[in-house]
Parts: C-alpha cells; sequence; structure tokens
C-alpha cells in the first residue's frame, strides 16, 4: 500500500489497512496523507482555516457593499443624529447608543439571576429530580425562539411597564428601552446561568473540603473559594451573553418602540442596530439607503468584535493563578 | 332507462372535459415578485386561473422594491408594486415598463379611545397630530368637527410602522399633498424620518399597540381594519366631503381624470365620494416581451392573457376578499396599455 499512496486519496479498505496496520508499521515511513491521523488533523486545520475565511469574508462583504455610504458620510455617520431615507441622509448614532443601552442594561439586570441560579445548579441542588427539572428549564430558555419572546414582551410585560410608568407619572408609552432590556435579560439569563453552573461545578472538591475542614460556612466557602475560583469562567458567560443581548433583533424589534431619537431616558421609546437593519432593508431602495444599511451591519459586527476582545483582556486579567 | 342516463351523464362529464381542457401547451410557469400588500388577492387570483387555463404562476411577496429590483434584473415576468415606478427607475430599466392596475388600497386612521367613538378627522388635524403639534386627545380642534363627540383628556400616542411599507408612503403621500408643514418636515416615502411616535413591525405590530395604548392613534391598511372590527376614521376629501373608509369609497376614489400610463397617485383624488387615502397596486411588465434571447413568444402570450383575465375575470375576486376592485375607467386605460405590449414589435393581443 505504500507504493500507491501517492495520490494523496485513499480507499476506505486502504484506511481499514492503515488502522489494521498502524500498530507494526512505523507509522513515520508511510506517506504523510495516508495515515489516519495525518487525514484526520488535516481535516481538523481544514474546518478551522475555513472558519476564519467566512469570518474574513463577512467583514469583506459588509465593507465592500457599504463603501457607497462609507464614500459619502466618512466618519459623520457615526455621529450624526439624522436617520432619513427620504432626503437620504443617514447617521447611526441613535441605533448606536440604542444597541449599548439596552444590551449593557440587560446584562445587569441579568446577573443577580443568572449568578444565584449558577449557584444553586452548581453548589447548593443536590442530583435530585427538582435540580434535574431546574437545569431542563433553564436550557429550555436558552432555546425559545425569539419571536415568542416579542410577543410575550408585548401582551404581558409591555401592559405591565405601561403600569409601572403611570404610577411614576413618566409618559406611558409601555414599549421602550426598560422593557427591551428586561426581554433581553430573561432571554440572556440561560445561556450565561448554564455556563456558571458548569465553571462552578468544577472547582475542585480538595479546594473546597479544605476550606470546610478550617471551619468555614458554606458561604464563605462560595464567597473566598469558590467566586474567586470562578470568575474568569463566569465573566465569560457573561460576556457570551451581552453578545447575545447585542445582536438580538426580534424581540427588541417588538417592544424598543422603534423611534430613531437618542432616547432621554430608560423609558423613552428607541431602536438598535439589528432592528433598523430588520426593519428596513426589505424595502429599501436606492444605493445609498441599502449601503447606509449595510454599514450598520458592519458597524454592529465591529462593536461584537471589540467587546469579545476587550473581555478577553477582562479574563485574562480575573484569572486566578491555583 | 337507468342504464341510459348513465351513458348521458358520461358523455356530458367527457364533454364538459374537453370543453375545459387547454388548447395550449400547459408547460409555461409564470414568476412573478412584488409587494406583499396584494399578496392574498393574487394568490387566489392565480389559483382560479390554474383551475381554469393550467397555466401556473408562481409570485413571491418580496415588496414593492424588490419586485421592481427583479423586473429590471429580468428574473421575473412581471413585478408587483404599491408605488408606481418614478422617472429615475423608469429610466434605470432603460426600456420601457408598462404599469397595469390590478386593485386598491385604502390606509385607515385607527384609535384607541374609550368606547370607541367614531371620529371625523380634516386633512390639518391629520397632519398635525402626525407631526406631534396636536398632543391631547381634547384639542379644540379635534373637538370642533366632532362637536357630538365627548373627548377624553388623554395625551396622544402615535404609533406608525417600523418597516419600511407601502402602507407608510400611501399615507405619507397623502399627508405630503395636503400638509406644507409635512411637505417641508418630513415627505413621502416608505420609511420615514417621523417627528414623533412609537414604532411597530407590520399592520398586526401596529394594530397590536394600538389596541393596548390608551389614547394610541395610527394607520393601517383598510383590509386590517375590516377583518379586525377597528374604529376608522372619517376624513375630509378633496372635495369637502366627510368620508368613511369602505371598499366602495375606495373604489370610487379611482375615478378621476387619469394619464394614459396609470401612473398616477390617488391620494387626496378629487372624485366627489371617493376615500382620499387610497392608491392604485400595479403589475409592471415590459413593453416589448422580447427582451432576452431565451424568451419565448408563448411566454410572452401567457403573461398578456394572464393580465388581461385579472382586468376582467379577475376583478370579481377581490371584493369577497375585502380588496376593492378598479372602476371601468381604469379597466378600459388597462385594456389600452395592454395592447400596446409587443413581441418583436408586433402586438400581443390582437382582439
Amino acid at each position: 500500500m505504500e507504493t500507491e499512496s501517492n495520490t494523496g486519496a485513499i480507499s476506505v479498505i486502504e484506511f481499514l489497512d492503515a488502522v489494521k496496520n498502524s500498530g507494526k508499521t512505523k507509522r513515520w515511513q508511510l506517506d504523510p496523507f495516508t495515515t489516519p491521523e495525518s487525514i484526520f488533523r488535516a481535516l481538523l486545520y481544514g474546518s478551522a482555516f475555513c472558519m476564519v475565511l467566512l469570518l474574513a469574508g463577512i467583514l469583506l462583504t459588509l465593507i465592500i457593499e457599504s463603501f457607497p455610504a462609507i464614500k459619502a458620510f466618512g466618519l459623520k455617520f457615526l455621529f450624526s443624529k439624522t436617520w432619513d431615507p427620504v432626503t437620504e441622509e443617514f447617521g447611526a448614532l441613535p441605533f448606536l447608543i440604542g444597541t449599548l443601552i439596552t444590551s449593557f442594561l440587560a446584562l445587569a439586570i441579568s446577573i443577580p439571576f443568572s449568578l444565584s441560579l449558577s449557584l444553586y445548579l452548581g453548589e447548593y441542588a443536590a442530583e435530585d429530580f427538582l435540580s434535574s427539572l431546574l437545569r431542563s428549564a433553564v436550557e429550555l430558555l436558552a432555546g425559545v425562539p425569539s419571536v415568542i419572546y416579542g410577543f410575550w414582551g408585548l401582551f404581558i410585560l409591555v401592559p405591565v411597564v405601561r403600569f409601572i410608568e403611570i404610577k411614576l407619572g413618566v409618559t406611558p408609552y409601555g414599549v421602550g428601552m426598560l422593557t427591551s432590556s428586561l426581554i433581553l435579560a430573561i432571554m440572556i439569563i440561560p445561556y450565561s446561568a448554564s455556563l456558571g453552573r458548569e465553571v462552578i461545578r468544577l472547582v475542585p472538591i480538595e479546594l473546597k473540603e479544605a476550606a470546610y475542614s478550617l471551619g468555614a460556612t458554606r458561604f464563605e466557602v462560595i464567597r473566598r473559594v469558590i467566586l474567586p475560583y470562578v470568575v474568569s469562567g463566569i465573566t465569560a458567560g457573561n460576556i457570551l451573553a451581552l453578545g447575545r443581548a447585542i445582536g438580538e433583533t426580534m424581540a427588541v424589534t417588538m417592544v424598543i418602540g422603534n423611534s430613531n431619537f437618542i432616547p432621554r431616558s430608560i423609558f423613552a421609546p428607541a431602536n438598535t442596530m439589528a432592528s433598523v437593519i430588520a426593519n428596513e432593508f426589505t424595502e429599501a431602495t436606492g444605493t445609498l439607503y441599502l449601503s447606509s444599511l449595510v454599514e450598520i451591519g458592519l458597524l454592529l459586527f465591529v462593536v461584537t468584535m471589540v467587546i469579545n476582545i476587550l473581555g478577553k483582556q477582562i479574563i485574562k486579567k480575573m484569572s486566578v493563578q491555583v | 332507462m337507468r342504464k341510459a342516463l348513465f351513458y348521458v351523464s358520461v358523455a356530458i362529464a367527457l364533454l364538459s372535459c374537453a370543453a375545459a381542457a387547454p388548447s395550449h401547451a400547459a408547460s409555461v410557469e409564470l414568476l412573478g415578485a412584488g409587494a406583499t400588500f396584494p399578496y392574498p388577492l393574487y394568490s387566489k387570483m392565480f389559483d382560479t386561473y390554474y383551475q381554469a387555463y393550467k397555466v401556473k404562476i408562481n409570485y413571491q411577496a418580496i415588496g414593492s422594491g424588490g419586485g421592481i429590483q427583479q423586473l429590471i434584473s429580468k428574473t421575473v415576468d412581471f413585478g408587483g408594486t404599491d408605488a408606481f415606478m418614478n422617472e429615475k427607475e423608469m429610466k434605470k430599466a432603460e426600456v420601457p415598463i408598462l404599469h397595469i392596475p390590478t386593485c386598491l388600497g385604502a390606509v385607515v386612521v385607527t384609535y384607541n379611545l374609550p368606547d370607541k367613538p367614531k371620529l371625523k378627522f380634516t386633512p390639518d388635524v391629520i397632519a398635525d397630530i402626525f407631526l406631534g403639534k396636536i398632543t391631547r386627545w381634547d384639542d379644540p380642534r379635534i373637538a370642533a368637527v366632532n362637536p357630538e363627540v365627548k373627548l377624553p383628556g388623554l395625551s396622544i400616542v402615535v404609533v406608525h410602522r417600523s418597516d419600511g411599507s407601502g402602507t407608510t408612503y400611501i399615507f405619507s403621500d397623502y399627508l405630503t399633498k395636503v400638509s406644507k408643514d409635512w411637505a417641508f418636515k418630513v415627505g413621502a416615502d416608505k420609511s420615514l424620518n417621523w417627528p414623533v411616535g412609537l414604532g411597530a413591525k407590520g399592520n398586526p405590530g401596529v394594530a397590536g399597540l394600538i389596541n393596548q395604548t390608551p389614547g394610541a392613534i395610527g394607520y393601517v391598511e383598510l383590509i386590517y381594519t375590516l377583518q379586525n372590527n377597528m374604529p376608522a376614521g372619517i376624513i375630509k376629501n378633496k372635495a369637502g366631503n366627510f368620508i368613511e373608509p369602505n371598499i366602495k369609497s375606495t373604489s370610487a376614489a379611482a375615478n378621476i381624470d387619469m394619464p394614459d400610463d396609470t401612473r398616477v397617485s390617488l391620494t387626496d383624488t378629487a372624485a366627489a365620494d371617493g376615500y382620499p387615502i387610497s392608491g392604485f397596486t400595479w403589475l409592471i411588465l415590459y413593453k416589448e416581451q422580447n427582451y432576452s434571447s431565451d424568451r419565448s413568444k408563448e411566454r410572452a402570450e401567457e403573461l398578456v392573457k394572464l393580465l388581461w383575465w385579472m382586468l376582467h375575470e379577475g376583478q370579481q375576486i377581490a371584493e369577497p376578499m375585502q380588496y376593492a376592485p378598479i372602476p371601468s375607467s381604469a379597466v378600459t386605460r388597462g385594456e389600452q396599455i395592454l395592447r400596446s405590449v409587443v413581441y418583436n414589435g408586433a402586438p400581443l393581443l390582437t382582439k
């Protein structure tokens, strides 16, 4: 079989032969493309390379397609408050602000809940029926389509928020940034909670037992042993959740009020980058209009990338050396 | 006796089958794409047409803008659009494109007020509400035209479409005609830079938000208020009559002096009994049907036949489905336009 192997491709029989003989023959005598190991490795490298290629391709397409808008508006696109399809004047500032505020607010709302959920599931709950039920419920929440969250938000959450707004004496729109942050928070809790649970379960039992043997209470073990150990993992989970909040489209569109102004309060209606694309892309005509929408997509891409890179740095700083 | 009856009925069945059998090849499948508003009507029309003539029509409701683009890139036999192609778009196509009106749509001002009163609106009041100048329901200008209604002291919450839409186009086209202020500050398009209000996606989104928000006002397609039993504002038209939006008053809006190519905006119609926020929806096609090397004459003939049918028999399907049929004057115009469709310079319709 060594003689035929120069073609680079092998049949199933040759493959099985190679597996059978791999113990007998010295591996290094074989052609690099015939051992199962090297084929598998080539496959892995290939798929990984394809992912990078895909990412570069998306970025390149976004840049090319948004070129007319970049040429027409330049940096003004980032700072202009006007989004006027009639006069073809486009600025992304209201959407940028809307996206950042709603997703960070959602993250802030979600952290206490996701942290306590992951602590309970990872540390407190015994492996019984109740905890597995709770775990599946959390996982199920992550799988609910976002349009369902949107409908629920529109018909249940919006009236509740409107009631609160009436009590507070602000304009009772019901929809707006607070409502969408609440919806987003509910949507991202399952992500950070299940990741948090996984890392909490990975805390070495020896560390915990050592703390207990020194007389630490359960709360003290959580605060002084578990939390410092898992803080980087929890942060990673929250950054993943934040990424989802930034890109979420359907549910946000349904409850944010879609008004292209810079919001003055958290009760005010606003708009996000993802929802303006979803709303206006289908009926957009005219090169400048279309390419401005693509440029918002590019901006969304860059914002997600920046947050991911910053997140990685934070995780690096936070990691404890055990 | 019984046997004879059986033979007779078999004979009749065979005969009627033979009569209904299509005389032409059934291999042609026409492609169309465009406006979403008339899609339910078109589906029904095309289905009926298929039953009768065995010609399949595949229509993708991708939006008016997409319909125009697909026609220009010659990937479909016909496009559908709620807003007629402007000069710039016509120029982009390089060769003449024809518009055939198929039905009418109307945009209705709807609101959420206690006891669902029937309200009258004048054009300037609507414009100022949507400009954010009138902010309360008990504003004297609303009260002036509705003396018999006790208006609540509620704030007005404006709800508009957040997605680009032909509905927004017709509504803003109307406001541009009736209000100088609106024309200057906002203008007409499928998406706008709204001075006030909340945006919601699609007719259901707007209707849902209005139904939930006390004091809300917004605009949806007529068909949507008819199906959902929502209040509809009665609007003063150009002739000074207060017109309730319904299928009849929408069709009546097209009773005007029309340009030969039917590319006309019907908003703020001069028709005395026409509802002022109405508009045609069109199918668009090339005047010269031999526009690409692989386009057969048979295909072009089938297309013209279909459009002719939609102008005549097809119109009877409109009203039961709560679409406004086009008036006879528009049918005549449509016939003239269809007669001008040619293949290699020779007219396709000879009757």
